[in-house]
């Protein structure tokens, strides 16, 4: 169901941007999405693919997904590291002191359309 | 075919809608408060409770659930103003759907809204409705590691209420671990461990809730 969501959100904003640009077809969607989004992609697609179909603009639109990869950085000792693989505990230096750099991103790249 | 960079997050038209919303609810002086948890966590009686115990204060109250009307009927029996709103399967709140449950609120002067966000701790943190404080339940029963599989959420809200701490005998939940775990993520929320069963913990739960609304009113910022 989230995944709907998503594509719903998504939907508004591509309608605002055909507004503004006057476009009436729009023929590729690239969607950047951070490793840790909490976006599942298959279901992404299925929910996209489902939706399209009703919305006259987006009926032929290809939807490419380009992954955004999560870095950690570590206050304690001012290194990055791979989210995925150590999670919040800094590998370095051991610390919990450590933000998500990037990688719950969700982004409308770019878009190809007439 | 022309290519156009658009650059936008898929949610930046509801950031714009939810940051918009909440302007419009400061010149009116009416403080939001976007209330998440599990379901069964305890919501419905803690917004009864503060609804007795703040009778300066008066409160309305959005009530979003996928189905049913039950949580409203308890809320009116209290003399709260009480909307029902069902989200049709979608698992969370956003600004769009904020603002018209708002619109079907009668206007009574009511100063604090409780939105009652849809039970679940993952999909409504990642979606800002225009509400002026996160304020999330967590309760004893569910256990205190939930920060650990939750963080966004904790991450997110301004205030962790832990409910039902008469049950703290029968569970083994640790109040300061929790509040812990929940402070690595998010080192500025606040803790309110509360019963709304005995009233423990409650007055202080209360106070911040006047003061914020207090600061909320004299135009401070979200994070005042």
């Amino acid at each position: 169901m989230h995944e709907m969501g998503i594509v719903l959100h998504m939907a508004k904003t591509l309608d605002e941007t055909a507004e503004q640009n006057q476009l009436t077809k729009i023929g590729r969607v690239t969607l950047q999405v951070g490793e840790v989004s909490g976006i599942m992609t298959d279901l992404f697609t299925d929910a996209w693919d489902y939706f399209k179909k009703k919305h006259p603009m987006l009926t032929e639109c290809e939807l490419v997904l380009e992954t955004i990869p999560a870095v950690t950085w570590c206050d304690n000792c001012k290194k990055t590291y791979e989210t995925v693989k150590y999670g919040k505990t800094c590998p370095h230096c051991g610390s919990g002191e450590t933000w998500l750099l990037q990688g719950n991103e969700c982004i409308i790249k770019e878009i190809e359309a007439e | 075919m022309k290519i156009i960079n658009v650059g936008a997050s898929v949610t930046a038209s509801n950031d714009r809608d939810a940051a918009l919303l909440r302007e419009e609810l400061r010149a009116k002086g009416q403080l939001m408060v976007n209330l998440m948890s599990a379901p069964g966590s305890g919501k419905t009686t803690l917004l009864s409770r503060l609804i007795k115990d703040m009778p300066e204060v008066k409160i309305a109250v959005m009530e979003a659930d996928i189905e049913s009307a039950v949580d409203a009927e308890r809320i009116e029996a209290l003399g709260a103003q009480a909307v029902q709103v069902h989200t049709d399967g979608m698992c969370h709140m956003d600004a769009g759907m904020t603002r018209a449950s708002l619109e079907a609120l009668e206007d009574d002067g009511a100063k604090l809204i409780f939105l009652e966000n849809v039970g679940n701790l993952i999909c409504p943190a990642e979606y800002d409705t225009g509400a002026g404080l996160d304020m999330m339940i967590l309760s004893v029963p569910e256990g205190d590691d939930k920060p650990l599989k939750y963080p966004l959420m904790f991450e997110k809200s301004n205030a962790l209420v832990i409910t039902k701490t008469d049950a703290l005998p029968y569970f083994r939940f640790d109040v300061e671990l929790c509040a812990a775990r929940a402070r690595k993520l998010n080192p500025a929320i606040r803790v309110f461990p509360v019963s709304a069963k005995t009233g423990d913990g409650m007055a202080e739960l209360e106070d911040w809730l006047r003061g914020k609304l207090a600061a909320w009113q004299a135009g401070a910022a979200k994070e005042a």
